[in-house]
């Protein structure tokens, strides 16, 4: 409601800011003209010629070229101008109206039509430093991840450490640790199928969403020991939507759906992704600029759930995730998936030397 | 809350931008002082409410707030303070948030400062300015909003990008927009003298302070990008002919010419057609420079991001600006009366000739980006135009212009005189050649031309100290006497010779660094040396050390004279940065004098040995203290008086002003 309130004070500010020299009536013309230069300029020519910066033959012409200069100001001067202006009449007070009536078009209906259509009235300012003081009491997530690492540091072997700190580095967007500490759990708590299509989604994380065939190894070693690894199966249909193979890719997520226990909570989530499959066919479709941060937000807050949906609502998202990658490590499979335009660009945020 | 109200100060101000281009075209059009009255309060409120979207979304950078999806992207709260304030525009959205920022600052301050300007001069530059704001705040809200929201906040943004946390983005970016925005307003100036079809020499003069203004933030900010990429990118480099650096200098050669011309239009009424020209074409190449930049036509550290979105609205706007722009002149600039008359050699012919080589140097540049780039997209052919190009074209041109440049404040205007000229010059002309002479003598190595070109710089610095000797009369008269008439000097004249001493002195350090540098790349193991120049650098090895939000693998490099005298420590590094996982090179910079030692590590650690790149740079700091004596020199030039002639004064100090001149 605040918000609300404000944003009408705005406008009315607005509004009073123009509309206000319209009220004022006719006045008297302020601003210069160009006769105060040229007086100047013949007081100049002496300067130059007492400097020895022009001669004296020369001095005389450029003297005569400015008085008539001046002269014809003088004349183009309208007549009247710097007095009061004349009474208003009739068509200045036409012309007063419409600019009013026109600016009380402008302002009150276009931006906030614009606002309804992209702003985010709803969304809390969520600052780092408003939730470190958040009574919920929690501490600083950075805090938390340092003491984690430094006892990871220390006791590198510690696959419940490990195992802890992967889905974080996944909430912060770490993807690349996230990849290794999920593949260090797998190591050293063994393989489960859980553990294996973790790993594939945190590998598709860190490809900007696209499926790797590395991720897809470890998605159909996930299925191959339990068949009905949702995650791994997800995202298997993920790889056949990438790969232009929509059919399947909703022959995928459709058995998902049918074998879904009652309750489970990625049910609407595969729903959601089954209609955007079956309303556009490629998976990259252009959403709207609100729509972006939205699905932006869901690929962030779940990078669990959906990292694709990332890639293809969000170019910006990518190519940083992209960047993640040192710059040498060849590129697995990239070539698979429709969106490839993303990850070939990320390239060219690396700056490198041409000389190198 | 807080990025919702920036948000919507955006569209108001879009709101205001509209009213602020229609009204006033319409009051001059129809004479209706309460029409042409609305536009400065419309300026100014459109960059209040710029000025609340910018500050709105400073707030979220600076407390971290990852709700807003431009922050999560661009910022991170390990982040120093300096980093999180100018992240802002570290990213495609922020930066134009910042351009539009500048652009309405600048119509605030015409709509402030601009009392001297005829009343529809104002009012229609500054409708102009209006649309131009509008098109970028209708670019921004459409294809770059950087008030995109997320609902579930991530706890943690992705990082800058390394590269860009250093103190240099704090004054790059916003110098370079300073400077190519400010030629919106002599465009903006220039369509509104073409709109009412009187163009004279008093439009020289109104315009004068802004193209001064733009043109020295414009150098300081080439000059610092420069430097930056000297020390940030690792292979100590200063200038690459890179299509996004070319892409500055082109506005910048531009707008010199353009500060020249509007000298001889103020002075003389003329080439008024041609300096109306200069100042819709100076625009229209910092339009082109923005596009190139920022549509991801060129891949590099300054296209943040690459959406074919973008890069069609910008080329919109810019089809939009420059072909509206170039068929008004079109149809107004045969209605301008001829105006002063010169000789062929004067001070206008000498300047006429500094515009005809800055805007033939200025085509090369431009044949020289675009070409490549028109090629590839007609021909699908990918071909490189680098420095050999440049320096075939570039150079040769710029040859001729810096030995013309000391003659020209000598000479008369209307009518000089060469040889006198020449004579007066006799001083600069021998210290030139003694210049060349010990180069030849001192220097071996490096090319043949390189003595010529240190004896260029010393005739360009000399001519501009002749210049001021012969208007002070300072060898004639007594000392006494000659301080009075420096004293009495007009700022301005103060104002060329410094820019054109700096113009020398960067062009002594280019020439030092390039032609007399030495580089050394070496794998170097711990206890080993290398030699460069006089200088002895021992590695003692590698340590760690983690800075705020990054990790450091510091070589620990000990410098001394090859007699073995200790001088210091260099300290370079790798800096990793943990949140985005990129790695950067640190280099480290030992100034010796005016010289500069380089040292940077190399890209990755073999076993034991470290491969590091090691340059000894002479005089390369010349090339930027250069820079900063250009800006100075504008400063000076811009604070004489007579650039506020017409602005209203307490009569009080008029009468004290025209005590002093009389």
């Amino acid at each position: 409601m605040i918000l609300w309130f404000i944003l009408a004070s705005m406008t009315a500010a607005a509004i009073f800011a123009v509309l206000w020299p319209l009220g004022r009536g006719p006045r008297a013309r302020r601003g210069g003209s160009d006769l105060l230069v040229y007086k100047d300029q013949l007081r100049e020519i002496d300067r130059d010629r007492a400097a020895g910066l022009i001669g004296d033959a020369e001095a005389e012409a450029a003297r005569l070229e400015i008085s008539r200069r001046l002269l014809a100001a003088a004349e183009a001067q309208p007549k009247g101008a710097g007095k009061a202006a004349v009474a208003a009449s009739p068509q200045s007070l036409r012309r007063k109206r419409l600019a009013a009536i026109l600016v009380l078009v402008i302002l009150p209906l276009g931006p906030p039509s614009l606002y309804l259509a992209l702003g985010s009235p709803d969304v809390p300012d969520q600052s780092a430093f408003a939730r470190v003081n958040a009574p919920s009491g929690r501490e600083p997530v950075a805090a938390l991840v340092g003491q984690v690492e430094a006892l990871l540091g220390r006791n590198p072997n510690d696959g419940r450490g490990w195992e802890l700190i992967a889905p974080v580095y996944m909430r912060l967007g770490r993807f690349g640790d996230a990849v290794e500490a999920r593949r260090k759990a797998l190591e050293l708590n063994g393989e489960t199928a859980v553990r294996h299509a973790d790993l594939g989604e945190a590998l598709a994380a860190a490809a900007d969403g696209i499926v790797t065939v590395e991720a897809k190894a470890q998605f159909e070693r996930a299925v191959a020991i339990d068949a009905h690894e949702p995650k791994a199966r997800y995202f298997l249909g993920l790889a056949a939507s990438q790969d232009g193979n929509s059919k399947k890719a909703a022959a995928i997520w459709r058995s998902l759906l049918d074998g879904a226990p009652p309750g489970a909570p990625w049910v609407g989530f595969v729903r959601k992704a089954l209609a955007r499959l079956s309303a556009s066919s490629p998976i990259a479709t252009t959403p709207t600029a609100g729509e972006s941060a939205k699905a932006g937000a869901d690929g962030l807050a779940a990078a669990t759930a959906k990292p694709g949906a990332a890639t293809a609502t969000n170019p910006r998202v990518s190519a940083s995730t992209a960047s993640a990658h040192p710059p040498d490590t060849p590129r697995t499979s990239v070539s698979t998936t429709p969106s490839t335009g993303s990850t070939s660009k990320a390239g060219a945020i690396i700056p490198r030397n041409p000389q190198q | 809350m807080i990025p919702e109200l920036g948000h919507y100060a955006l569209m108001l101000a879009l709101g205001l931008a509209v009213i602020q281009g229609l009204m006033p075209v319409v009051g001059t059009s129809s004479n209706d002082d309460v029409l042409i009255g609305m536009a400065a309060p419309a300026a100014l409120a459109q960059f209040g409410f710029v000025a609340v979207a910018f500050v709105a979304l400073a707030v979220s950078y600076v407390t971290s707030d990852f709700s807003v999806l431009n922050v999560y992207e661009n910022s991170n709260s390990t982040m120093p303070f300096i980093y999180r304030l100018t992240a802002i525009w570290g990213n495609h959205e922020g930066s134009m948030l910042l351009w539009v920022s500048i652009l309405t600052f600048f119509g605030a301050l015409v709509a402030v400062f601009g009392v001297n300007l005829p009343a529809k001069l104002k009012a229609n530059a500054l409708a102009v300015q209006g649309w131009i704001a509008a098109a970028f705040e209708l670019f921004i809200l459409a294809t770059s909003n950087p008030f995109l929201r997320i609902v579930n906040a991530p706890f943690e943004g992705r990082d800058l990008n390394p590269i860009l946390q250093d103190p240099g983005l704090a004054f790059h970016p916003p110098l370079l927009y300073l400077g190519y925005v400010g030629f919106s307003i002599v465009f903006s100036f220039a369509i509104a003298a073409l709109i009412e079809g009187r163009i004279d020499a008093a439009w020289a003069r109104f315009v004068r302070p802004w193209v001064l203004v733009a043109w020295m933030c414009l150098t300081l900010g080439i000059a610092g990008g420069s430097y930056w990429a000297y020390y940030e990118l690792g292979w100590g480099g200063f200038w690459f002919w890179d299509p996004v650096e070319n892409a500055s200098l082109m506005p910048w050669l531009a707008g010199t010419a353009l500060l020249h011309s509007a000298v001889v239009m103020e002075k003389r009424s003329a080439l008024k057609i041609w300096t109306i020209l200069l100042a819709i074409l100076v625009f229209s190449l910092s339009l082109i420079g923005t596009f190139l930049v920022r549509s991801g036509v060129l891949t590099s550290v300054h296209a943040f991001a690459t959406d074919p979105r973008r890069g069609i609205f910008i080329l919109t706007i810019l089809v939009l600006f420059i072909g509206g722009a170039l068929s008004l002149y079109a149809w107004r600039a045969p209605l301008l009366k001829q105006g002063g008359l010169f000789a062929p050699i004067s001070r206008e012919g000498a300047l006429v000739l500094n515009n005809l080589f800055l805007t033939s140097a200025c085509v090369t540049v431009f044949v020289g980006t675009l070409y490549p780039l028109a090629l590839e997209a007609l021909a699908g052919q990918k071909i490189s135009v680098g420095p050999p190009f440049f320096n075939l074209t570039f150079v040769p041109l710029f040859i001729p212009l810096l030995l013309a440049m000391p003659f020209g404040p000598l000479l008369g205007w209307k009518r000089g005189d060469l040889v006198g000229a020449a004579q007066r010059l006799m001083a600069a002309e021998m210290l030139a050649a003694v210049a060349v002479a010990a180069a030849f003598a001192l220097e071996h190595g490096g090319p043949v031309v390189a003595p010529f070109g240190v004896g260029l710089a010393i005739f360009v610095m000399a001519g501009a100290l002749v210049d001021i000797a012969e208007r002070t009369m300072i060898l004639r008269l007594p000392l006494r006497a000659a301080l009075r008439r420096a004293a009495g000097l007009p700022r301005s004249a103060w104002g060329t010779a410094f820019a054109h001493f700096g113009i020398g002195v960067t062009l002594f350090g280019i020439v030092a660094a390039t032609a007399w540098g030495s580089e050394r790349i070496v794998a170097i193991k711990p206890g080993n040396s290398v030699n460069i120049f006089h200088y002895q650098l021992t590695f003692d090895g590698m340590f760690d050390r983690s800075g705020p939000n990054y990790r450091d693998a510091v070589g620990h490099f000990t410098v001394r004279r090859s007699g073995g005298s200790l001088i210091g420590v260099m300290q370079p590094s790798r800096r990793t940065f943990p949140a985005s996982n990129m790695a950067v090179t640190e280099a480290a910079l030992m100034r010796r004098g005016i010289s500069q030692i380089y040292l940077s590590l190399g890209d990755s650690n073999l076993s034991g040995a470290v491969p590091v790149r090691l340059y000894f740079k002479p005089d390369v700091i010349m090339i930027w203290w250069g820079a900063a004596l250009m800006f100075f020199g504008g400063a000076l030039s811009l604070s004489d008086r007579r650039l506020r002639v017409g602005a209203p004064k307490p009569a009080k100090r008029i009468r004290a002003a025209l005590r002093a001149a009389g």
